[in-house]
């Protein structure tokens, strides 16, 4: 085992316990290839069983190890020590998200705007199974493929000053989101979509800050999306003033 | 039963200050206010020449004064501070596909500064000749 070390401080809460959350900190051996989520898993397998915190895939792909990194939003697994290294690292659980335990948030305000969007497609006949697939073109796929890629990680909502001012907004992923089903060719669910783009707390909530975009790990561009609905907002209220649906 | 007891962060009033991203955003966004007193400026320098041309030739040599200046100079930094900024971001509110490509941000971003230098040159050009 190798003789460096590096030291994580790890924001605790526990529930039954603690009143407010508190700073430990752990030393670790220290590998250049070591990622932040194998050194928790290190601290919880040698140190420390009761470090709580959330993880699967440790590939980038579930989105289930989103913490705030030195004050930045990150995947666990995508972030490695030895872009610390021999600084000390900060571990806390999502900004703008409750902390239900240590490192683990309360998920669930994010989670109920993902479903309130309609995340499906909505197709203008329904098609027996008999008449085969709906197709599509490659072209026609590059045109919301982007907007697919959210692992519903939630950094995203973590790096956003409007949803931590307010968390009625609904938010980067939710409203990339809708991006992704509007901008499908086999979709024809975009007005019952668009009712909720337009509201204050849906496009018109951001103010483009962008920080969503530099801190999404799969390169989304949440806010890319929104300023393209808001694009879609305004043609709709014009369209509206002269044609009432 | 339950010993969930979920804690709620508070969001500290200089949240801005602590990521430099967000310092930067809250300025861009704090330099039109700046924008905004060059536009009544201006405004006034309408209303001023309204008045006759005694009125616009004060209104004129008031810009003169070193205090103007200094503000004019200011102003102009910041408005090519929110320039600069804006124009790195466009791309992401245009969607422009060209032979069923997306076009690239370098382009959209090149075509604002060329654009601005055409506006820039042609604003010269009338003010000069």
């Amino acid at each position: 085992m190798s003789e460096l070390t590096i030291d994580i401080d790890v924001l605790r809460y526990r529930p039954e316990i603690d009143e407010q959350p508190f700073t430990q900190t752990f030393s670790v051996p220290y590998t250049a290839d070591m990622s932040i989520l194998e050194a928790l898993q290190y601290i919880k397998d040698n140190i420390d069983s009761s470090v709580s915190f959330r993880w699967s895939c440790r590939m980038a792909i579930c989105g289930s190890c989103g913490m705030m990194i030195n004050g930045v939003p990150k995947l666990g697994c995508k972030a490695f020590l030895r872009d610390y290294y021999p600084q000390k690292v900060s571990l806390e659980p999502l900004a703008n998200f409750p902390i239900e335990r240590d490192l683990v948030v309360v998920m669930d305000d994010f989670i109920k705007k993902l479903e309130e969007i309609k995340p499906y497609l909505i197709p203008e006949k329904e098609k027996c199974l008999s008449e085969g697939a709906y197709q599509q073109t490659p072209e026609q796929m590059a045109k919301y493929k982007q907007y697919s890629m959210c692992i519903n990680c939630g950094l995203c909502y973590a790096a956003c000053p409007q949803y931590a001012l307010d968390n009625k907004f609904l938010g980067p992923a939710a409203l990339a989101l809708i991006s992704r089903y509007n901008r499908d060719s086999r979709d024809n669910g975009e007005a019952l979509r668009m009712k909720i783009v337009n509201q204050e707390e849906g496009v018109w909530g951001c103010t483009f800050v962008g920080y969503c975009s530099v801190v999404c790990p799969k390169d989304v561009d949440p806010a890319a999306a929104i300023q393209l609905l808001k694009v879609e907002s305004s043609k709709d209220y014009l369209i509206g003033m002269f044609k009432p649906d | 039963m339950s010993k969930r007891k979920p804690y709620t962060r508070e969001l500290p009033v200089d949240w801005w200050l602590k990521q430099i991203f967000y310092t930067k955003y809250m300025i861009r966004e704090g330099t039109s206010l700046l924008i905004t007193v060059y536009s009544l400026i201006l405004a006034w320098g309408v209303l001023r020449l309204s008045q006759g041309e005694g009125a616009f030739n004060g209104w004129l040599d008031a810009l003169q004064s070193p205090l103007a200046i200094i503000l004019h100079l200011l102003m102009l930094i910041f408005a090519l501070y929110h320039t600069v900024t804006w124009f790195s971001l466009a791309p992401k509110a245009a969607d422009l596909w060209f032979n069923g490509k997306k076009i690239e941000d370098k382009v959209i971003v090149a075509g604002h500064y060329g654009a601005f230098a055409v506006v820039t040159i042609f604003c010269l050009l009338i003010i000069t000749l």
